[in-house]
């Protein structure tokens, strides 16, 4: 095939502790180490390995959101894609709105075929790739573990919740990618510096005729419970009886 | 008021407990009607499981060859032309509706609602974001229809002992044939399924091997529990991907739950917050597993664990 898209996502780093603020508007993101969605990291992966089989000519890899996510996208380059798409908003769009933007930059681009991760780690709503999938009309491969190209169309094992299921599915499609597709490489230094030669171009959401979906409000953020306190025992026998005591041996 | 349509979730011939979950999640929504509708093959047996459930009005069995497996290409255009005339459409937040829901959203033009853990009012809810981290109340619009999965671990299954009556229904949609099921690999295991369960043992990284995830196995058997694992010992290949409890795996929310060499990063932790007693065996006095855990042992894994199971054989 000609093209794959890539959809990259600016989240908070899987390693950061997420805080929610004290006036409950939110949770905490100032000064907090962002990254490339995780599950579209991989996604990326499966587009360039599909590309060095030579399976596919070009990776483009698009993010929606601020300035800032260019950096993502840089990376994503760095990775090995060809050229990137940024749409621009400074607000964050709700994921029918954002599948509506990659809807938008499919009719533009025409891929075989476009990778998102399964879910993003910040809203963790795992919507977008089978939503962009209804608005086009085509197969969705979700919770890919293995995918294999045959022509025209695609073998893609899903991780589901009894096991492993296969499909087989007409191209173009939207495959999402589950956490053992494959492990991403890592950037190197001279790949950094290539990067900052390819082609990243900005398209402003509010020129892209995209129509905004009501979004879901959401009213108000607090932590979670937290669980009480519990008792450390010495041995097996402490654990035995601390089990009885609760009445669950 | 409101009618909810609940997309049943099942194997063919049994009643998947997520279907009897979302329906005490959508019982909470008050005066609701609940229509529950089974797409499948033949559905007749699954259907009559439905009909005994609780606060359930009616069943609508939605018989076709092409919903022989429960394919979201599939499955959402007859569920989208079903929809007319609800207030709300619910599945299960199971990977069955994972893959179902959001596609029948876009269908219908609105956002979904993930994971609802707990119901507010019939379009406010309360469901949880980075990896169980912060909890968001959520409010839709009263103008569009509501779709929704279900956290099931929130839920306790509903009831039996209901008749509703079972409808035959043909919606009218264009079913695609570019999507195509092939097979499914299912573990096969004698062991309680791990999303009910009433207890899991689970094991880490710690295990080492596969050969040595037969610990984890002897104490689950001795305890008649469901057997689970940490990513990072699915990622190594000691067990398959179905025993995986976390963020991106299953959300369990068993009595007891037994962590084994499992130092608890918050995306497997996340899998087991709503567990009644959270037990965490490992040698790192450190590991984050001991701040949620209601009872610890430090110690050797490979001396604990067998003197466990043979304490538990012995009761």
């Amino acid at each position: 095939m000609e093209k794959i898209l890539v959809g990259l996502k600016r989240v908070v780093d899987y390693n950061v502790r997420v805080r929610v603020k004290s006036d409950g508007s939110g949770v905490e993101t100032d000064g907090v180490k962002m990254s490339i969605n995780p599950f579209d990291e991989i996604a990326l992966e499966e587009a360039l390995r599909i590309k060095e089989r030579g399976e596919a000519s070009e990776v483009v890899v698009v993010s929606v959101g601020g300035s800032e996510a260019q950096q993502q996208l840089r990376t994503g380059l760095a990775m090995g894609a060809d050229r990137a798409i940024l749409v621009v908003t400074e607000s964050e769009l709700d994921p029918l709105t954002g599948a509506r933007v990659l809807m938008e930059l499919v009719d533009r681009e025409q891929p075989g075929l476009v990778l998102l991760g399964k879910q993003a780690i910040d809203n963790d709503n795992n919507q977008t790739g089978q939503m962009l999938a209804a608005l086009w009309g085509r197969p969705q491969a979700t919770f890919a573990s293995e995918v294999v190209l045959n022509g025209d169309t695609a073998k893609v094992t899903r991780e589901v919740d009894v096991g492993l299921e296969s499909i087989d599915i007409d191209l173009p499609a939207v495959i999402t990618a589950d956490l053992r597709l494959n492990e991403p490489r890592y950037v190197k230094l001279p790949d950094i510096m290539k990067a900052k030669k390819k082609p990243l171009d900005e398209i402003q959401f509010a020129e892209m005729g995209v129509e905004s979906a009501v979004p879901v409000a959401n009213l108000q953020f607090e932590p979670p419970q937290q669980r009480a306190k519990g008792i450390m025992v010495d041995d097996v026998a402490g654990l035995v009886s601390a089990l009885k005591d609760k009445g669950l041996l | 008021m409101s009618k909810i349509l609940l997309i049943a979730e099942h194997d063919g011939a049994t009643l998947n407990p997520s279907t009897a979950k979302c329906v005490a999640c959508a019982a909470q929504i008050s005066g609701a009607e609940i229509d529950v509708a089974v797409f499948a093959e033949e559905g007749a047996a699954v259907a009559a499981q439905a009909a005994e459930l609780q606060s359930v009005s009616k069943v609508l069995q939605l018989d076709n060859p092409a919903n022989a497996n429960a394919l979201a290409a599939t499955l959402a255009p007859q569920v989208s032309a079903l929809a007319d005339g609800y207030s709300h459409v619910f599945g299960p937040s199971t990977t069955f509706g994972k893959d179902l829901m959001p596609r029948v959203a876009a269908l219908l033009g609105v956002n979904q609602i993930s994971d609802i853990m707990e119901v507010l009012g019939s379009h406010k809810f309360k469901r949880p974001i980075y990896a169980g981290n912060a909890i968001v109340t959520v409010e839709a619009s009263p103008d569009l229809p509501v779709v929704a999965t279900v956290r099931t671990a929130s839920y306790q299954a509903i009831e039996a002992g209901n008749s509703a009556a079972v409808e035959a229904a043909s919606p009218d949609a264009d079913l695609p044939t570019h999507t195509r099921f092939l097979e499914i690999q299912a573990g096969k295991s004698d062991r309680p399924d791990l999303q009910t369960a009433a207890k899991v043992v689970s094991g880490g990284r710690a295990l080492a091997s596969a050969e040595n995830f037969d610990l984890i196995f002897k104490l689950a058997d001795a305890l008649g529990a469901g057997a689970g694992a940490s990513r990072a010992a699915v990622d190594a290949g000691y067990v398959p991907n179905e025993m995986q409890v976390g963020q991106t795996g299953k959300i369990i929310a068993p009595e007891l739950y037994i962590a084994i060499g499992i130092s608890g990063a918050i995306q497997h932790l996340t899998g087991i917050k709503d567990a009644g007693t959270i037990v965490a065996i490992n040698k790192d006095e450190e590991a984050p597993i001991f701040e949620v855990a209601d009872i610890g042992l430090v110690g050797d894994l490979f001396d604990i664990v067998p003197q466990l199971t043979e304490a538990v054989s012995s009761q």
